[in-house]
Order: structure tokens, then sequence, then C-alpha cells
């Protein structure tokens, strides 16, 4: 019975270092970022201008950051969410059972094309198209980017947007055809309304992994730190300046203390929107 | 007549949405072996690069991936594997399991630059790992590890409890019957999701850039240690930071190639386990 | 229990309750339950569903244990012993206590492998002995003759009522002297229910069984005492012949009529 015992308290920890995992990483992270906060200050994060090395004066404002991320990931949304929503609706009630069969292991596929080959192709194919169709001087912009980013997208919203789909009651279904109601009036009427809040949490875990990718735009959205909102202007995301920017620090520097920083908000956005997508999950009982 | 002709229409479109991006998947995969075929060859997996990667093999990014794979197997497999065992096995429902479960979930959507900057902080400097496999793998092993349990836990989960039921009532302990009677049948499942979790980990850029990638090394390494040079690292050097990127581009292409070949490879391997072992228990 | 005992004076009760409660969380499942059950006899519970007869039957080897926030209070003694003491070992229990449950869940091993599976758990490795009990426990479940010739196959393929034989050899191979019987035959066609009701007439000498049943025709066919729960309570407790014809409750004779349940 010993034996019985140390394996459970063996199980026991393995499985708490998750929670330990999660309580490092805030640790470290805020270790790293917290003597900025003294010295120049938390307000220096909030400047509008971003330029971590200068002869001048260097400055550490985010926001520039702030606004490259959130446009790329809204441009990314108006594409992800209408394609992928159809697309869950299409494998779920309209493909026959080898239809289906054949499409989800496509969509997984394009989930396990690592995000640097994405980029590449972005680099060498789309960057270029999109330079030729908009006249630009370079393909090398937020809506490249956004591109990217909706075909990453696309698998996690598509599969988590089916099981909500495909949790609706057979019940519903059956009832609306009865009063009358056609196929794609029950699927827009009855069955999307019902999976609404299963959607709407696999749009919020999509934004999540948005906001957090970082190959792809790194490759394909120019970097250049500028608040702007046009979709053809280069930007640069919050991740893009961590990848490029830390090799070339030194360590300990207040460029550096600045970079974990950024880190710390990816962290919070995403940690915010993982819990409340969680929470929409669970309150309307679509937690497997 | 009129209702039917436009929901035909709106069928058409939906079909239509569907089928753009299977086919824009499909000219992805297509581009990409028909533009890396050609410079792949048995040279190029298995000599060292040579003027800074302008010419020569990428024998050394391979085997640095490969390093980091196995590295990071040995770590998030059994940690991922026992997690999962406590979590359907063991765990009550109480306020401590609802932590471990919210811990996974945050772990799952923390983004993999993230991950990136606490293995810096963490492995390479305060550990004083320094850039090398070690720090690599942990990092890799941490970010793979919500992957792992969650697969796991679903695998174990899906053995009927009558066979844990019938294996305790014949006097077998809580250990034995796991032993014996739970993790044998769920094995394919826990392989088939841990291969998914590796296969992620193979393409990753982000966490190894800050941890142990090298931007140019034309050895393989001696040690845990060591710095070494990885297949997704390599493809953005080259693509990026390379003086004469576009004359490399079949290069490039190349690396993307054995990058996906990979990848895909070890999705195929999952896919084909599970069948094999779907054959062998069913209930 | 009353007045005079139901039992011929020379019974030998080799499992003991005495006000037992029993609670899954708050609620209450099993309400002061006191019954003396008579070795090397068949035992049957009876009563609608939701009653708590299986509930009670899985007291006798604390599979209970295994759902959590389960609670007992009471005594449960097995030949002398209380199985529900501070250090009283589930395993041993166990292993003096066979199970075999409703749904036939044999382990997707071959059918060598089933049987022995008891045995090696407590330590047998010698194949020349695992491979006696593995017939003597066969011979005994009357399975033998079926599959001598395929040992090695997957015991999934075996049909239901096979199953439900092999599940009992399993129970049969690690030596037990009581084997709980819950609802065993209620997912199988009429034919192998037969079977398994002849297997019980054959083991009732040897072993003290006890059955939980829904079906009141088997509880007769096959048992030497009946108890009746209803809704977690002992409603009536007596031999079997007694229960069907002069049942002493209302109860129970409503219930045997056909009136509720």
């Amino acid at each position: 019975m010993w034996k019985d015992k140390a394996m459970r308290l063996l199980m026991l920890s393995a499985a708490s270092t998750s929670i330990f995992l999660v309580a490092l990483i805030f640790i470290f992270l805020v270790k790293e970022a917290a003597p900025f906060a003294l010295k120049p200050g938390l307000d220096a994060l909030f400047d509008r201008q971003w330029i971590p090395v200068s002869f001048v004066q260097e400055r550490y404002g985010i926001l520039p950051l702030v606004t490259g991320s959130a446009l790329v990931t809204g441009l990314s949304m108006l594409f992800t969410i209408p394609l992928s929503v159809l697309g869950a609706i299409y494998i779920a009630e309209i493909a026959s059972p080898v239809e289906r069969e054949i499409l989800k292991p496509f969509i997984e596929l394009l989930a396990s094309i690592p995000s640097v080959v994405l980029g590449f192709f972005g680099l060498v194919v789309l960057a270029p198209l999109i330079k030729s169709l908009f006249g630009l001087g370079t393909g090398l912009s937020a809506l490249t980017g956004a591109l990217l980013l909706t075909l990453m997208a696309i698998p996690t919203v598509i599969t988590l947007s089916e099981d909500a789909i495909m949790s609706v009651p057979r019940a519903y279904k059956d009832a609306s055809r009865a009063l009358g109601a056609s196929d794609l009036q029950t699927i827009f009427q009855v069955i999307i309304p019902a999976a609404l809040p299963g959607i709407i949490a696999a749009i919020m875990l999509g934004v999540g992994r948005v906001v957090g990718e970082t190959m792809a735009v790194l490759m394909v959205t120019g970097n250049s730190a500028l608040m702007t909102w046009s979709p053809l202007a280069p930007v640069r995301t919050m991740t893009a300046t961590i990848a490029a920017e830390m090799g070339e620090v030194s360590f300990g520097s207040l460029h550096y203390q600045a970079l974990f920083w950024i880190g710390l908000v990816l962290l919070a956005v995403t940690f915010l929107l993982n819990i409340i997508a969680q929470r929409v999950l669970v309150r309307y009982g679509m937690m497997k | 007549m009129r209702r039917q002709r436009s929901e035909q229409i709106i069928y058409l479109l939906i079909r239509l949405v569907m089928y753009s991006i299977v086919l824009v998947i499909g000219y992805i995969l297509f581009d990409i072996i028909r533009n890396g075929l050609p410079a792949l060859s048995w040279e190029f997996v298995s000599e060292y690069p040579r003027k800074s990667g302008a010419e020569g093999g990428i024998l050394p990014a391979i085997v640095g991936t490969m390093s980091l794979l196995v590295g990071t197997i040995i770590v998030a497999l059994p940690l991922g594997i026992c997690s999962a065992i406590y979590l359907s096995e063991y765990a009550e429902q109480n306020r401590f399991t609802a932590m471990i479960r919210l811990a996974i979930i945050t772990l799952a959507g923390v983004p993999s630059i993230v991950y990136g900057l606490f293995g810096l902080g963490l492995f390479v400097l305060f550990l004083n790992f320094g850039t090398s496999i070690l720090a690599g793998s942990l990092t890799l092993a941490c970010m793979i590890l919500p992957t792992i349990i969650v697969s796991s836990e679903e695998a174990l989960r899906a053995v009927p409890r009558g066979y844990r039921d019938a294996s305790l009532a014949l006097g077998a302990t809580k250990w034995e019957t796991i032993r014996t009677n739970v993790l044998p049948y769920s094995l394919s499942g826990i392989i088939t999701g841990s291969i998914l979790g590796i296969g992620r980990a193979a393409g990753e850029t982000a966490p190894i850039l800050l941890t142990v990638a090298a931007f140019y090394l034309p050895r393989l390494p001696n040690s845990i240690f060591d710095q070494v040079m990885a297949l997704p690292y390599h493809l953005y050097i080259l693509a990026t930071q390379h003086p004469e990127a576009d004359k490399v581009l079949p290069l490039q292409y190349a690396t993307a190639l054995v990058l996906l070949l990979l990848v895909l490879g070890l999705s195929l391997g999952a896919i084909i386990i599970r069948i094999h072992f779907r054959k062998k228990y069913r209930w | 229990m009353v007045e005079t005992s139901i039992f011929p004076a020379d019974t030998d009760h080799v499992i003991t309750t005495r006000q037992v409660n029993f609670f899954y969380g708050e609620t209450q499942a099993l309400f002061d339950i006191t019954m003396d059950i008579p070795g090397r006899r068949v035992t049957a519970f009876i009563g609608p569903s939701g009653c708590g007869k299986s509930t009670f039957l899985r007291i006798f080897n604390r599979m209970n244990d295994t759902i959590t926030g389960t609670r007992l209070e009471g005594e449960v003694r097995i030949n002398g012993e209380n199985i529900y003491e501070n250090g009283s070992n589930v395993v041993r229990l166990r292993r003096k206590v066979g199970m075999v449950f409703q749904k036939s869940n044999p382990f997707p091993k071959s059918i060598f492998d089933n049987v022995a599976y008891g045995p090696r758990i407590h330590g047998t490795k010698d194949r020349q002995e695992l491979a006696e009990i593995v017939e003597k426990s066969l011979i005994r479940s009357a399975l033998w003759d079926e599959v001598k010739d395929r040992l090695d196959t997957n015991a999934i393929g075996l049909s239901g009522g096979q199953q439900q034989r092999l599940c009992i050899a399993r129970a049969l191979a690690v030596g037990p002297d009581i084997l709980l019987m819950d609802e065993p035959a209620s997912a199988l066609d009429p034919k192998s229910t037969i079977r398994i009701e002849d297997l019980i007439g054959e083991l009732r000498n040897d072993y003290t069984i006890v059955i939980v049943t829904h079906n009141m025709q088997q509880a007769a066919r096959i048992s030497d005492y009946t108890a009746f729960f209803y809704e977690g309570s002992l409603v009536e407790f007596n031999a079997t012949k007694k229960i069907f014809t002069k049942p002493r409750e209302k109860q129970t004779e409503d219930y045997i009529t056909g009136r509720f349940g």
C-alpha cells in the first residue's frame, strides 16, 4: 500500500508543476521588468514613440507597438471571423460525411504548418502580390501580416466553432424544421444563435492566438514602429519587437527591461482573453 | 421556388468559402514542395553549411532541432502524462484541482515569445545554463506541457470505467489498476497527442530565438550546454537576415520543405499510430 | 430484526451489518440497515431502481470507496472482521469478496490474461500454476469447453453471455469466499440469462452469493433468501419462499404483485 500512496504523491506533484510554472512565468517576467518601474518610471512606457537605441534620447513608448498589434489583429479578425464561421457551418451542417472526414484533417494540417514557414511564404509570395496589387513601395504591411495571421487563426476558430455548432441539441433543429423553416433558415435563425456563446469563445481564443503570434508578423509586417491605422503601412507588433530586439540588447539594460514589460502586457492580454473565453464556455455549458 | 434559388446561391457561397480555404492551404503546400524539391538532395541534409549558409547543407540545423526535440520529450512527456494521470484518476472536485486546471488553461494561452522571455530569465540567466540545448529544451517543454496534459487526460478518460472497477474488485491497488488496466489502453491517445505537441515544438522559433539558437554554427553540439542551429531559426535567418537573400532562395525553400516534412511527418505518424491502436483495442 | 429468526439454528452468518447509514455527499442513500447474510446460500436484493440495493451491495467489498465524497456510518463485518475499521486492508478484502458487474467488463486482453489477471496481481508468476488456475476457473464458470481452444484470443470477441461468464471466472480465479453480483444478467438475452442462473445454482454450495436483481422471477428462481429494499431502507428480509408467498409488509406485497416499481 505504501507504493500506492507514493505513486499518488508523485502524480500529485507532477500536476502541481503547472501551478508552479504559471507562478514562475509571472515572477520571472516581473523580476526582469521591475527596475524600469522605479527609473525611469512607468510613464515612460506611455510615450508615443519607440526609439530604444538613439544617440540623442532613448524612448520606450510601447503605444505604437500596441496599436501595431491591435491593427494587425483587428484586420485579421475581419477576415477570420466570416471565413471561419462559414467554414464551421459548412463542415457541421452542409458537408457530406465523407467531405467532413477529408476537410477536418485538412484544417488540422493548416494548424500544424510552422509559423516560420507561413512567414516565409508570406515574404516570398504574398508580399510581392500585395505590393503589385496596391502599387506600394513594399509589400511588407499590416495587411500582409493580417492575412497570414488569418491562416493561423482559422484552424482554431473553425474547430472550436464547429464543436459549438455540433453541441446544439438536435431537438432545436427538428422543432424548427417541423415549423416549416428551410434548412438555411434553421441554420441562421436557430443553430447559430444557440451556438453563439461557443463561437464567441472560439473567436476570443483565436484573437489570443493572433496577438501572441510572433514569427509570421516579424517576417512580413515591415517592422517600423509608427503609430498608424493604415492597413497598407508597415507596422511593428509587440511580439515582433521582442523577437527582433532581444538578441541585441545588453542584459539588464533599460531596453531589456522595456522588452520584458511588453512581455507582461502580452501575458496579461492573452490571460484575460483565455479566462473570459473559458467563463463563457462554462456559463453556457459548452465545456467538454 | 424563388426562395429555393436564393438559398442555393447562399449554399454555394458557403461552399465557395470553405473550398477557397482548402485551396489556399493546398497552394501553400504546393508552392513549397515545388520550389523546395529541386534544391533538396542528400548533400543538402548531410553537409555542413558554407559561406554563412549560402552554400552547402543544413546538417547542424537538423541535428540541433532533433536534439532539442529529444530534450523536450524527456522533460515534457513524463511530467505531462503524470499530471494527466493525477487529473483523470486521482483528482477530487475541489479548489486545488480547479487551480491546476486554471493553470493549464493559462499555460496553453501564453504566447510562445513570452515562453522565450521566461526561458531567458529563468534558464539562461538565473539558473545560468546559458543559451544552450538545455535551456531551449526546457523552454519548449514548458510550452507544450499543456497540450500533452490535455490530450493525455482525454485519452485516459476514454477508458471505460468498468475496467477500473473490475480491476479494483479483483483486489488490485489503485496504482496496479492504472498501470495494468488504464495506461495500456490509453497509450495510443497519449502518444498521438504528445506527437502533435512535439510537432508544435519542432516548428516553433520564438522561444528558441532567445534561449538556444545560433545564427551560424557549422558544427555539431558536444553537450547539452552547447548552442545549436535549429531548422526554423535557420529558415528565418536565411529569409530575412542573409545579405543575399534572393540568391539563396532555393536553399530557403529547401529548408522550409525539410521543416514542413518533419512536422507533417510527425503528424502523419500520430495518425498512423492512432489507426493501428484503434484496431487493437476496441470497446 | 423481528421476533423469531428467519434462519435455521445452525446458520453461519458470513456478512453482518449493524445500523448502516450511507451518504453520497449530503444525500443519504441508505438508512439504518441491520442485516445478517448467511454463508453458502444465495441471497437476493430486490426493489425498485434507486432503492439503494446496489449501493448496499458495493459496501461489502468497499467499491463505494472509489466514489469521492461518500461516507458510511455503522458497522459491517465479514467473517467477524470489521471491514471499515481503520487499518483494514481493502486489497485483502477484495480477494475474499469477488464482484460481477451489471455490464460485462472483460479487459481488452486475451481470455487467458483476463482470468490470470487477479492471480498475477497477487503474486502468482509461474505459468504452469496460472494455467491450472485459469482452467479450473473457466471450468467452474462453465465456459471452458467453449473457449479452451482459443485462450489467446481477445475476450472482446466473445458473446455477451460468454463475456459475463468470463467475468465470473475472473472473479473466481482469486479464490473468493463471497461473490457479489450486481444484476449480472440484466443485459443478456433470455438464453444466456438461464445459463448464468444455472451457473449460480452450481456455485451456491461453495460460495456465499449476494445478487442484486430487478427481475423478481429471477430472485424467486435462484435465491434462498430475499431482501426487499425501498427508498434506502430494508423493508423486509426473509426466506425467498415466504417473501413471494406470504410477505409481511404491505409495500413488499405491492412491489411483488407489480402495483408499483
